[in-house]
């Protein structure tokens, strides 16, 4: 409390952000977060299946319109989620210095790099088809070429420890790829992550894009793996015994999965993200296209 | 007048009576209506219950292409899906009807013969009616002609709010006679009514009238089924069979796009009417778009998984 005591304080109410707006939980429960020395923080919504549901419903209907955007929209949208990231860099640095007990310039220098990370992939939206796509060399008068193309609703399970940095890592790179995202965050320090909402709400993102959970990870991941309308599921927020369950569910609609890897630098965020994020929730679309008769027309293709 | 019943004579012996007996209707009180709606449509249904109720709403819906760029191949479409909704699980129930425009009303008789599924046909220049008599019994004679088991005509809005109540009345008698075997429903457009208290006036009008369905809307305005109008309509026909014996179908078109919603129609038939409506052959959705919902959760209840609209077909 500061010395202004004879004010009542004001605590912020954590909601779930889903299609743009923030719900409570359909369920109506709350569970308690607490600092990595168990003080209380806030209540976080606990979601439901149905919450989740729901989720998927915005996901799909926001995936025509953000898989149809030019890439360059897409990348001047997410550079401008860094500029908003940016400008409210003290409520994120304070709330991962408590979600993860780090001092305060340790938080600093995670949220630094999320914002950071935001602009990395920002300039990745328009550049990717060239790395992964491009003309094939065939035997026959076609051009061949391959796109790629997003893959679809993909579920994406935060990372548990980071609860930030890591939040950042696997979702910039999937909705950067032109997919749409229900995050399931971090169950044990889920605030970022439904801060984050907020700033992805005022950052002309549109909404649905990005649907971010929060509440028990299995719950919430287990009718997701399942779900026929998602295309991709990335497990890395879930321990072994719990992604093996998951990617068998998976397997049912032959979702993309993407398995929790100790490539990521082994928990170590702040390491060179690659492109390896990037390409995981991709489909190659390959066209033939006939060159013609080149003798007879004289065509100079 | 031999469909008219008996009860009720006196009523339809001339425009003044017609709309003093009309007009001597109670009131509807607007807002304990929508709120009666509203409460009925908390009530939780889930389990057994859903899954009946699921298969009760698939057997009850109208499916229905009303679009000027229907086409022969495209109501051939709708006719296969009728009979068998989800062709993965044909334990699912067919639907009530397919519902057209006269001039498809023989491609659908033909596409659906033997199934079950039964062929209604709008008319009486649907969805604005606004013809000639003539030209109205024409359009029904044509669908008749072509096997329609079910018409669907549109009551004359203009001559409904100018207060011409026999005018309606007779036009109604008129399309009845042309129907001959064929069972009538008559459309309000409830949207176009403004009041609550015209919904109940014109409800008694085409059930005096000999209605064999009484039925919200054309779906081709800003306001169709509600729950509210429905809930009125329910209630006309309940008391109507409590004084003449005769019972009435109704018919929600419109607006329903989710199993949930029509759960909550399910609700309101079965508490305002009674178990008697919860039938195709009383209780009808006009709808199209709701089936796909009730199929996808119809497959979330069978597997435990959700459904998504890649597992049903487009329309």
């Amino acid at each position: 409390m500061s010395e202004r005591s004879d004010r009542l304080s004001v605590f912020k109410t954590y909601k779930l952000y889903v299609g743009g707006k923030f719900p409570r939980s359909e369920s109506g429960r709350v569970y308690e977060v607490t600092d990595s020395k168990g003080k209380w923080l806030a209540n976080a919504p606990q979601s439901s299946r149905k919450d989740a549901r729901d989720a998927v419903v915005a996901a799909r209907k926001a995936f025509g319109g953000w898989s149809g955007a030019t890439a360059y929209n897409r990348g001047q949208i997410l550079y401008r989620i860094a500029e908003m990231l940016e400008g409210r860099r003290d409520q994120f640095v304070r709330e991962v210095a408590e979600a993860e007990g780090l001092s305060k310039s340790k938080a600093a220098a995670v949220v630094d790099a999320a914002v950071d990370r935001w602009v990395w992939y920002a300039g990745w939206t328009d550049k990717i088809a060239q790395i992964v796509g491009g003309a094939n060399p065939v035997a026959g008068p076609f051009f061949n070429l391959s796109t790629p193309e997003p893959t679809g609703v993909v579920t994406v399970l935060a990372p548990q420890e980071s609860s930030f940095l890591g939040l950042v890592s696997v979702l910039a790179p999937v909705i950067a790829a032109g997919n749409t995202a229900v995050v399931v965050a971090s169950a044990e320090s889920p605030l970022p992550a439904l801060s984050l909402g907020e700033v992805l709400a005022t950052s002309d993102l549109p909404g649905g894009v990005v649907n971010i959970l929060s509440g028990r990870t299995a719950e919430i991941a287990a009718p997701l793996a399942s779900h026929q309308d998602v295309n991709g599921i990335d497990l890395t927020g879930a321990d072994a015994e719990l992604a093996k369950e998951l990617e068998i569910a998976a397997a049912d609609n032959l979702k993309r999965v993407s398995r929790p890897q100790a490539v990521d630098g082994d928990g170590d965020w702040s390491t060179d993200p690659g492109t390896r994020r990037l390409t995981a929730f991709l489909e190659t679309k390959t066209v033939w296209h006939p060159t013609g008769a080149l003798g007879a027309s004289g065509s100079s293709y | 007048m031999p469909t008219t019943a008996p009860a009720f004579a006196d009523a339809t012996a001339s425009d003044s009576a017609l709309r003093r007996f009309l007009h001597g209707l109670p009131g509807v009180d607007a807002v304990g209506l929508e709120a009666r709606a509203a409460s009925l449509g908390t009530r939780s249904i889930k389990t057994t219950a859903k899954a009946y109720a699921i298969d009760l709403a698939i057997s009850m819906i109208d499916l229905t292409t009303l679009e000027g760029s229907d086409t022969p191949g495209k109501v051939r479409a709708l006719a296969a899906k009728a009979v068998h909704p989800d062709p993965t699980d044909r334990t699912t129930p067919h639907t009530a009807a397919v519902c057209v425009y006269p001039d498809m009303a023989a491609t659908a008789v033909a596409a659906l013969a033997g199934s079950g599924v039964k062929v209604a046909s709008v008319a009486t220049a649907f969805p604005a009616g606004r013809a000639a008599l003539d030209v109205k019994l024409a359009d029904v004679r044509d669908a008749v002609a072509a096997g329609a088991d079910e018409i669907d005509m549109v009551i004359d809005r203009g001559a409904f709010l100018s207060g011409r109540y026999l005018k309606v009345y007779e036009e109604i008698l008129a399309v009845k006679a042309e129907c001959g075997r064929a069972r009538l429903k008559v459309i309000f457009e409830t949207g176009e009514l403004s009041t609550y208290d015209n919904i109940r006036r014109a409800s008694w009008l085409g059930m005096l009238a000999g209605a064999d369905f009484i039925k919200t809307s054309t779906g081709k305005v800003g306001v169709n089924a509600t729950p509210a109008n429905t809930l009125l309509m329910l209630e006309a026909v309940r008391d109507f069979r409590a004084q003449t014996g005769v019972q009435i179908g109704v018919k929600p078109a419109g607006g329903i796009r989710t199993s949930k919603d029509a759960i909550k129609f399910l609700v309101l038939v079965n508490e305002t009417a009674g178990e008697d409506w919860l039938d195709s052959r009383w209780f009808r959705f006009g709808a199209s778009s709701l089936l796909n919902d009730l199929l996808m959760q119809r497959q979330k209840l069978s597997t435990g998984r959700y459904s998504g609209p890649d597992y049903v077909t487009v329309d």
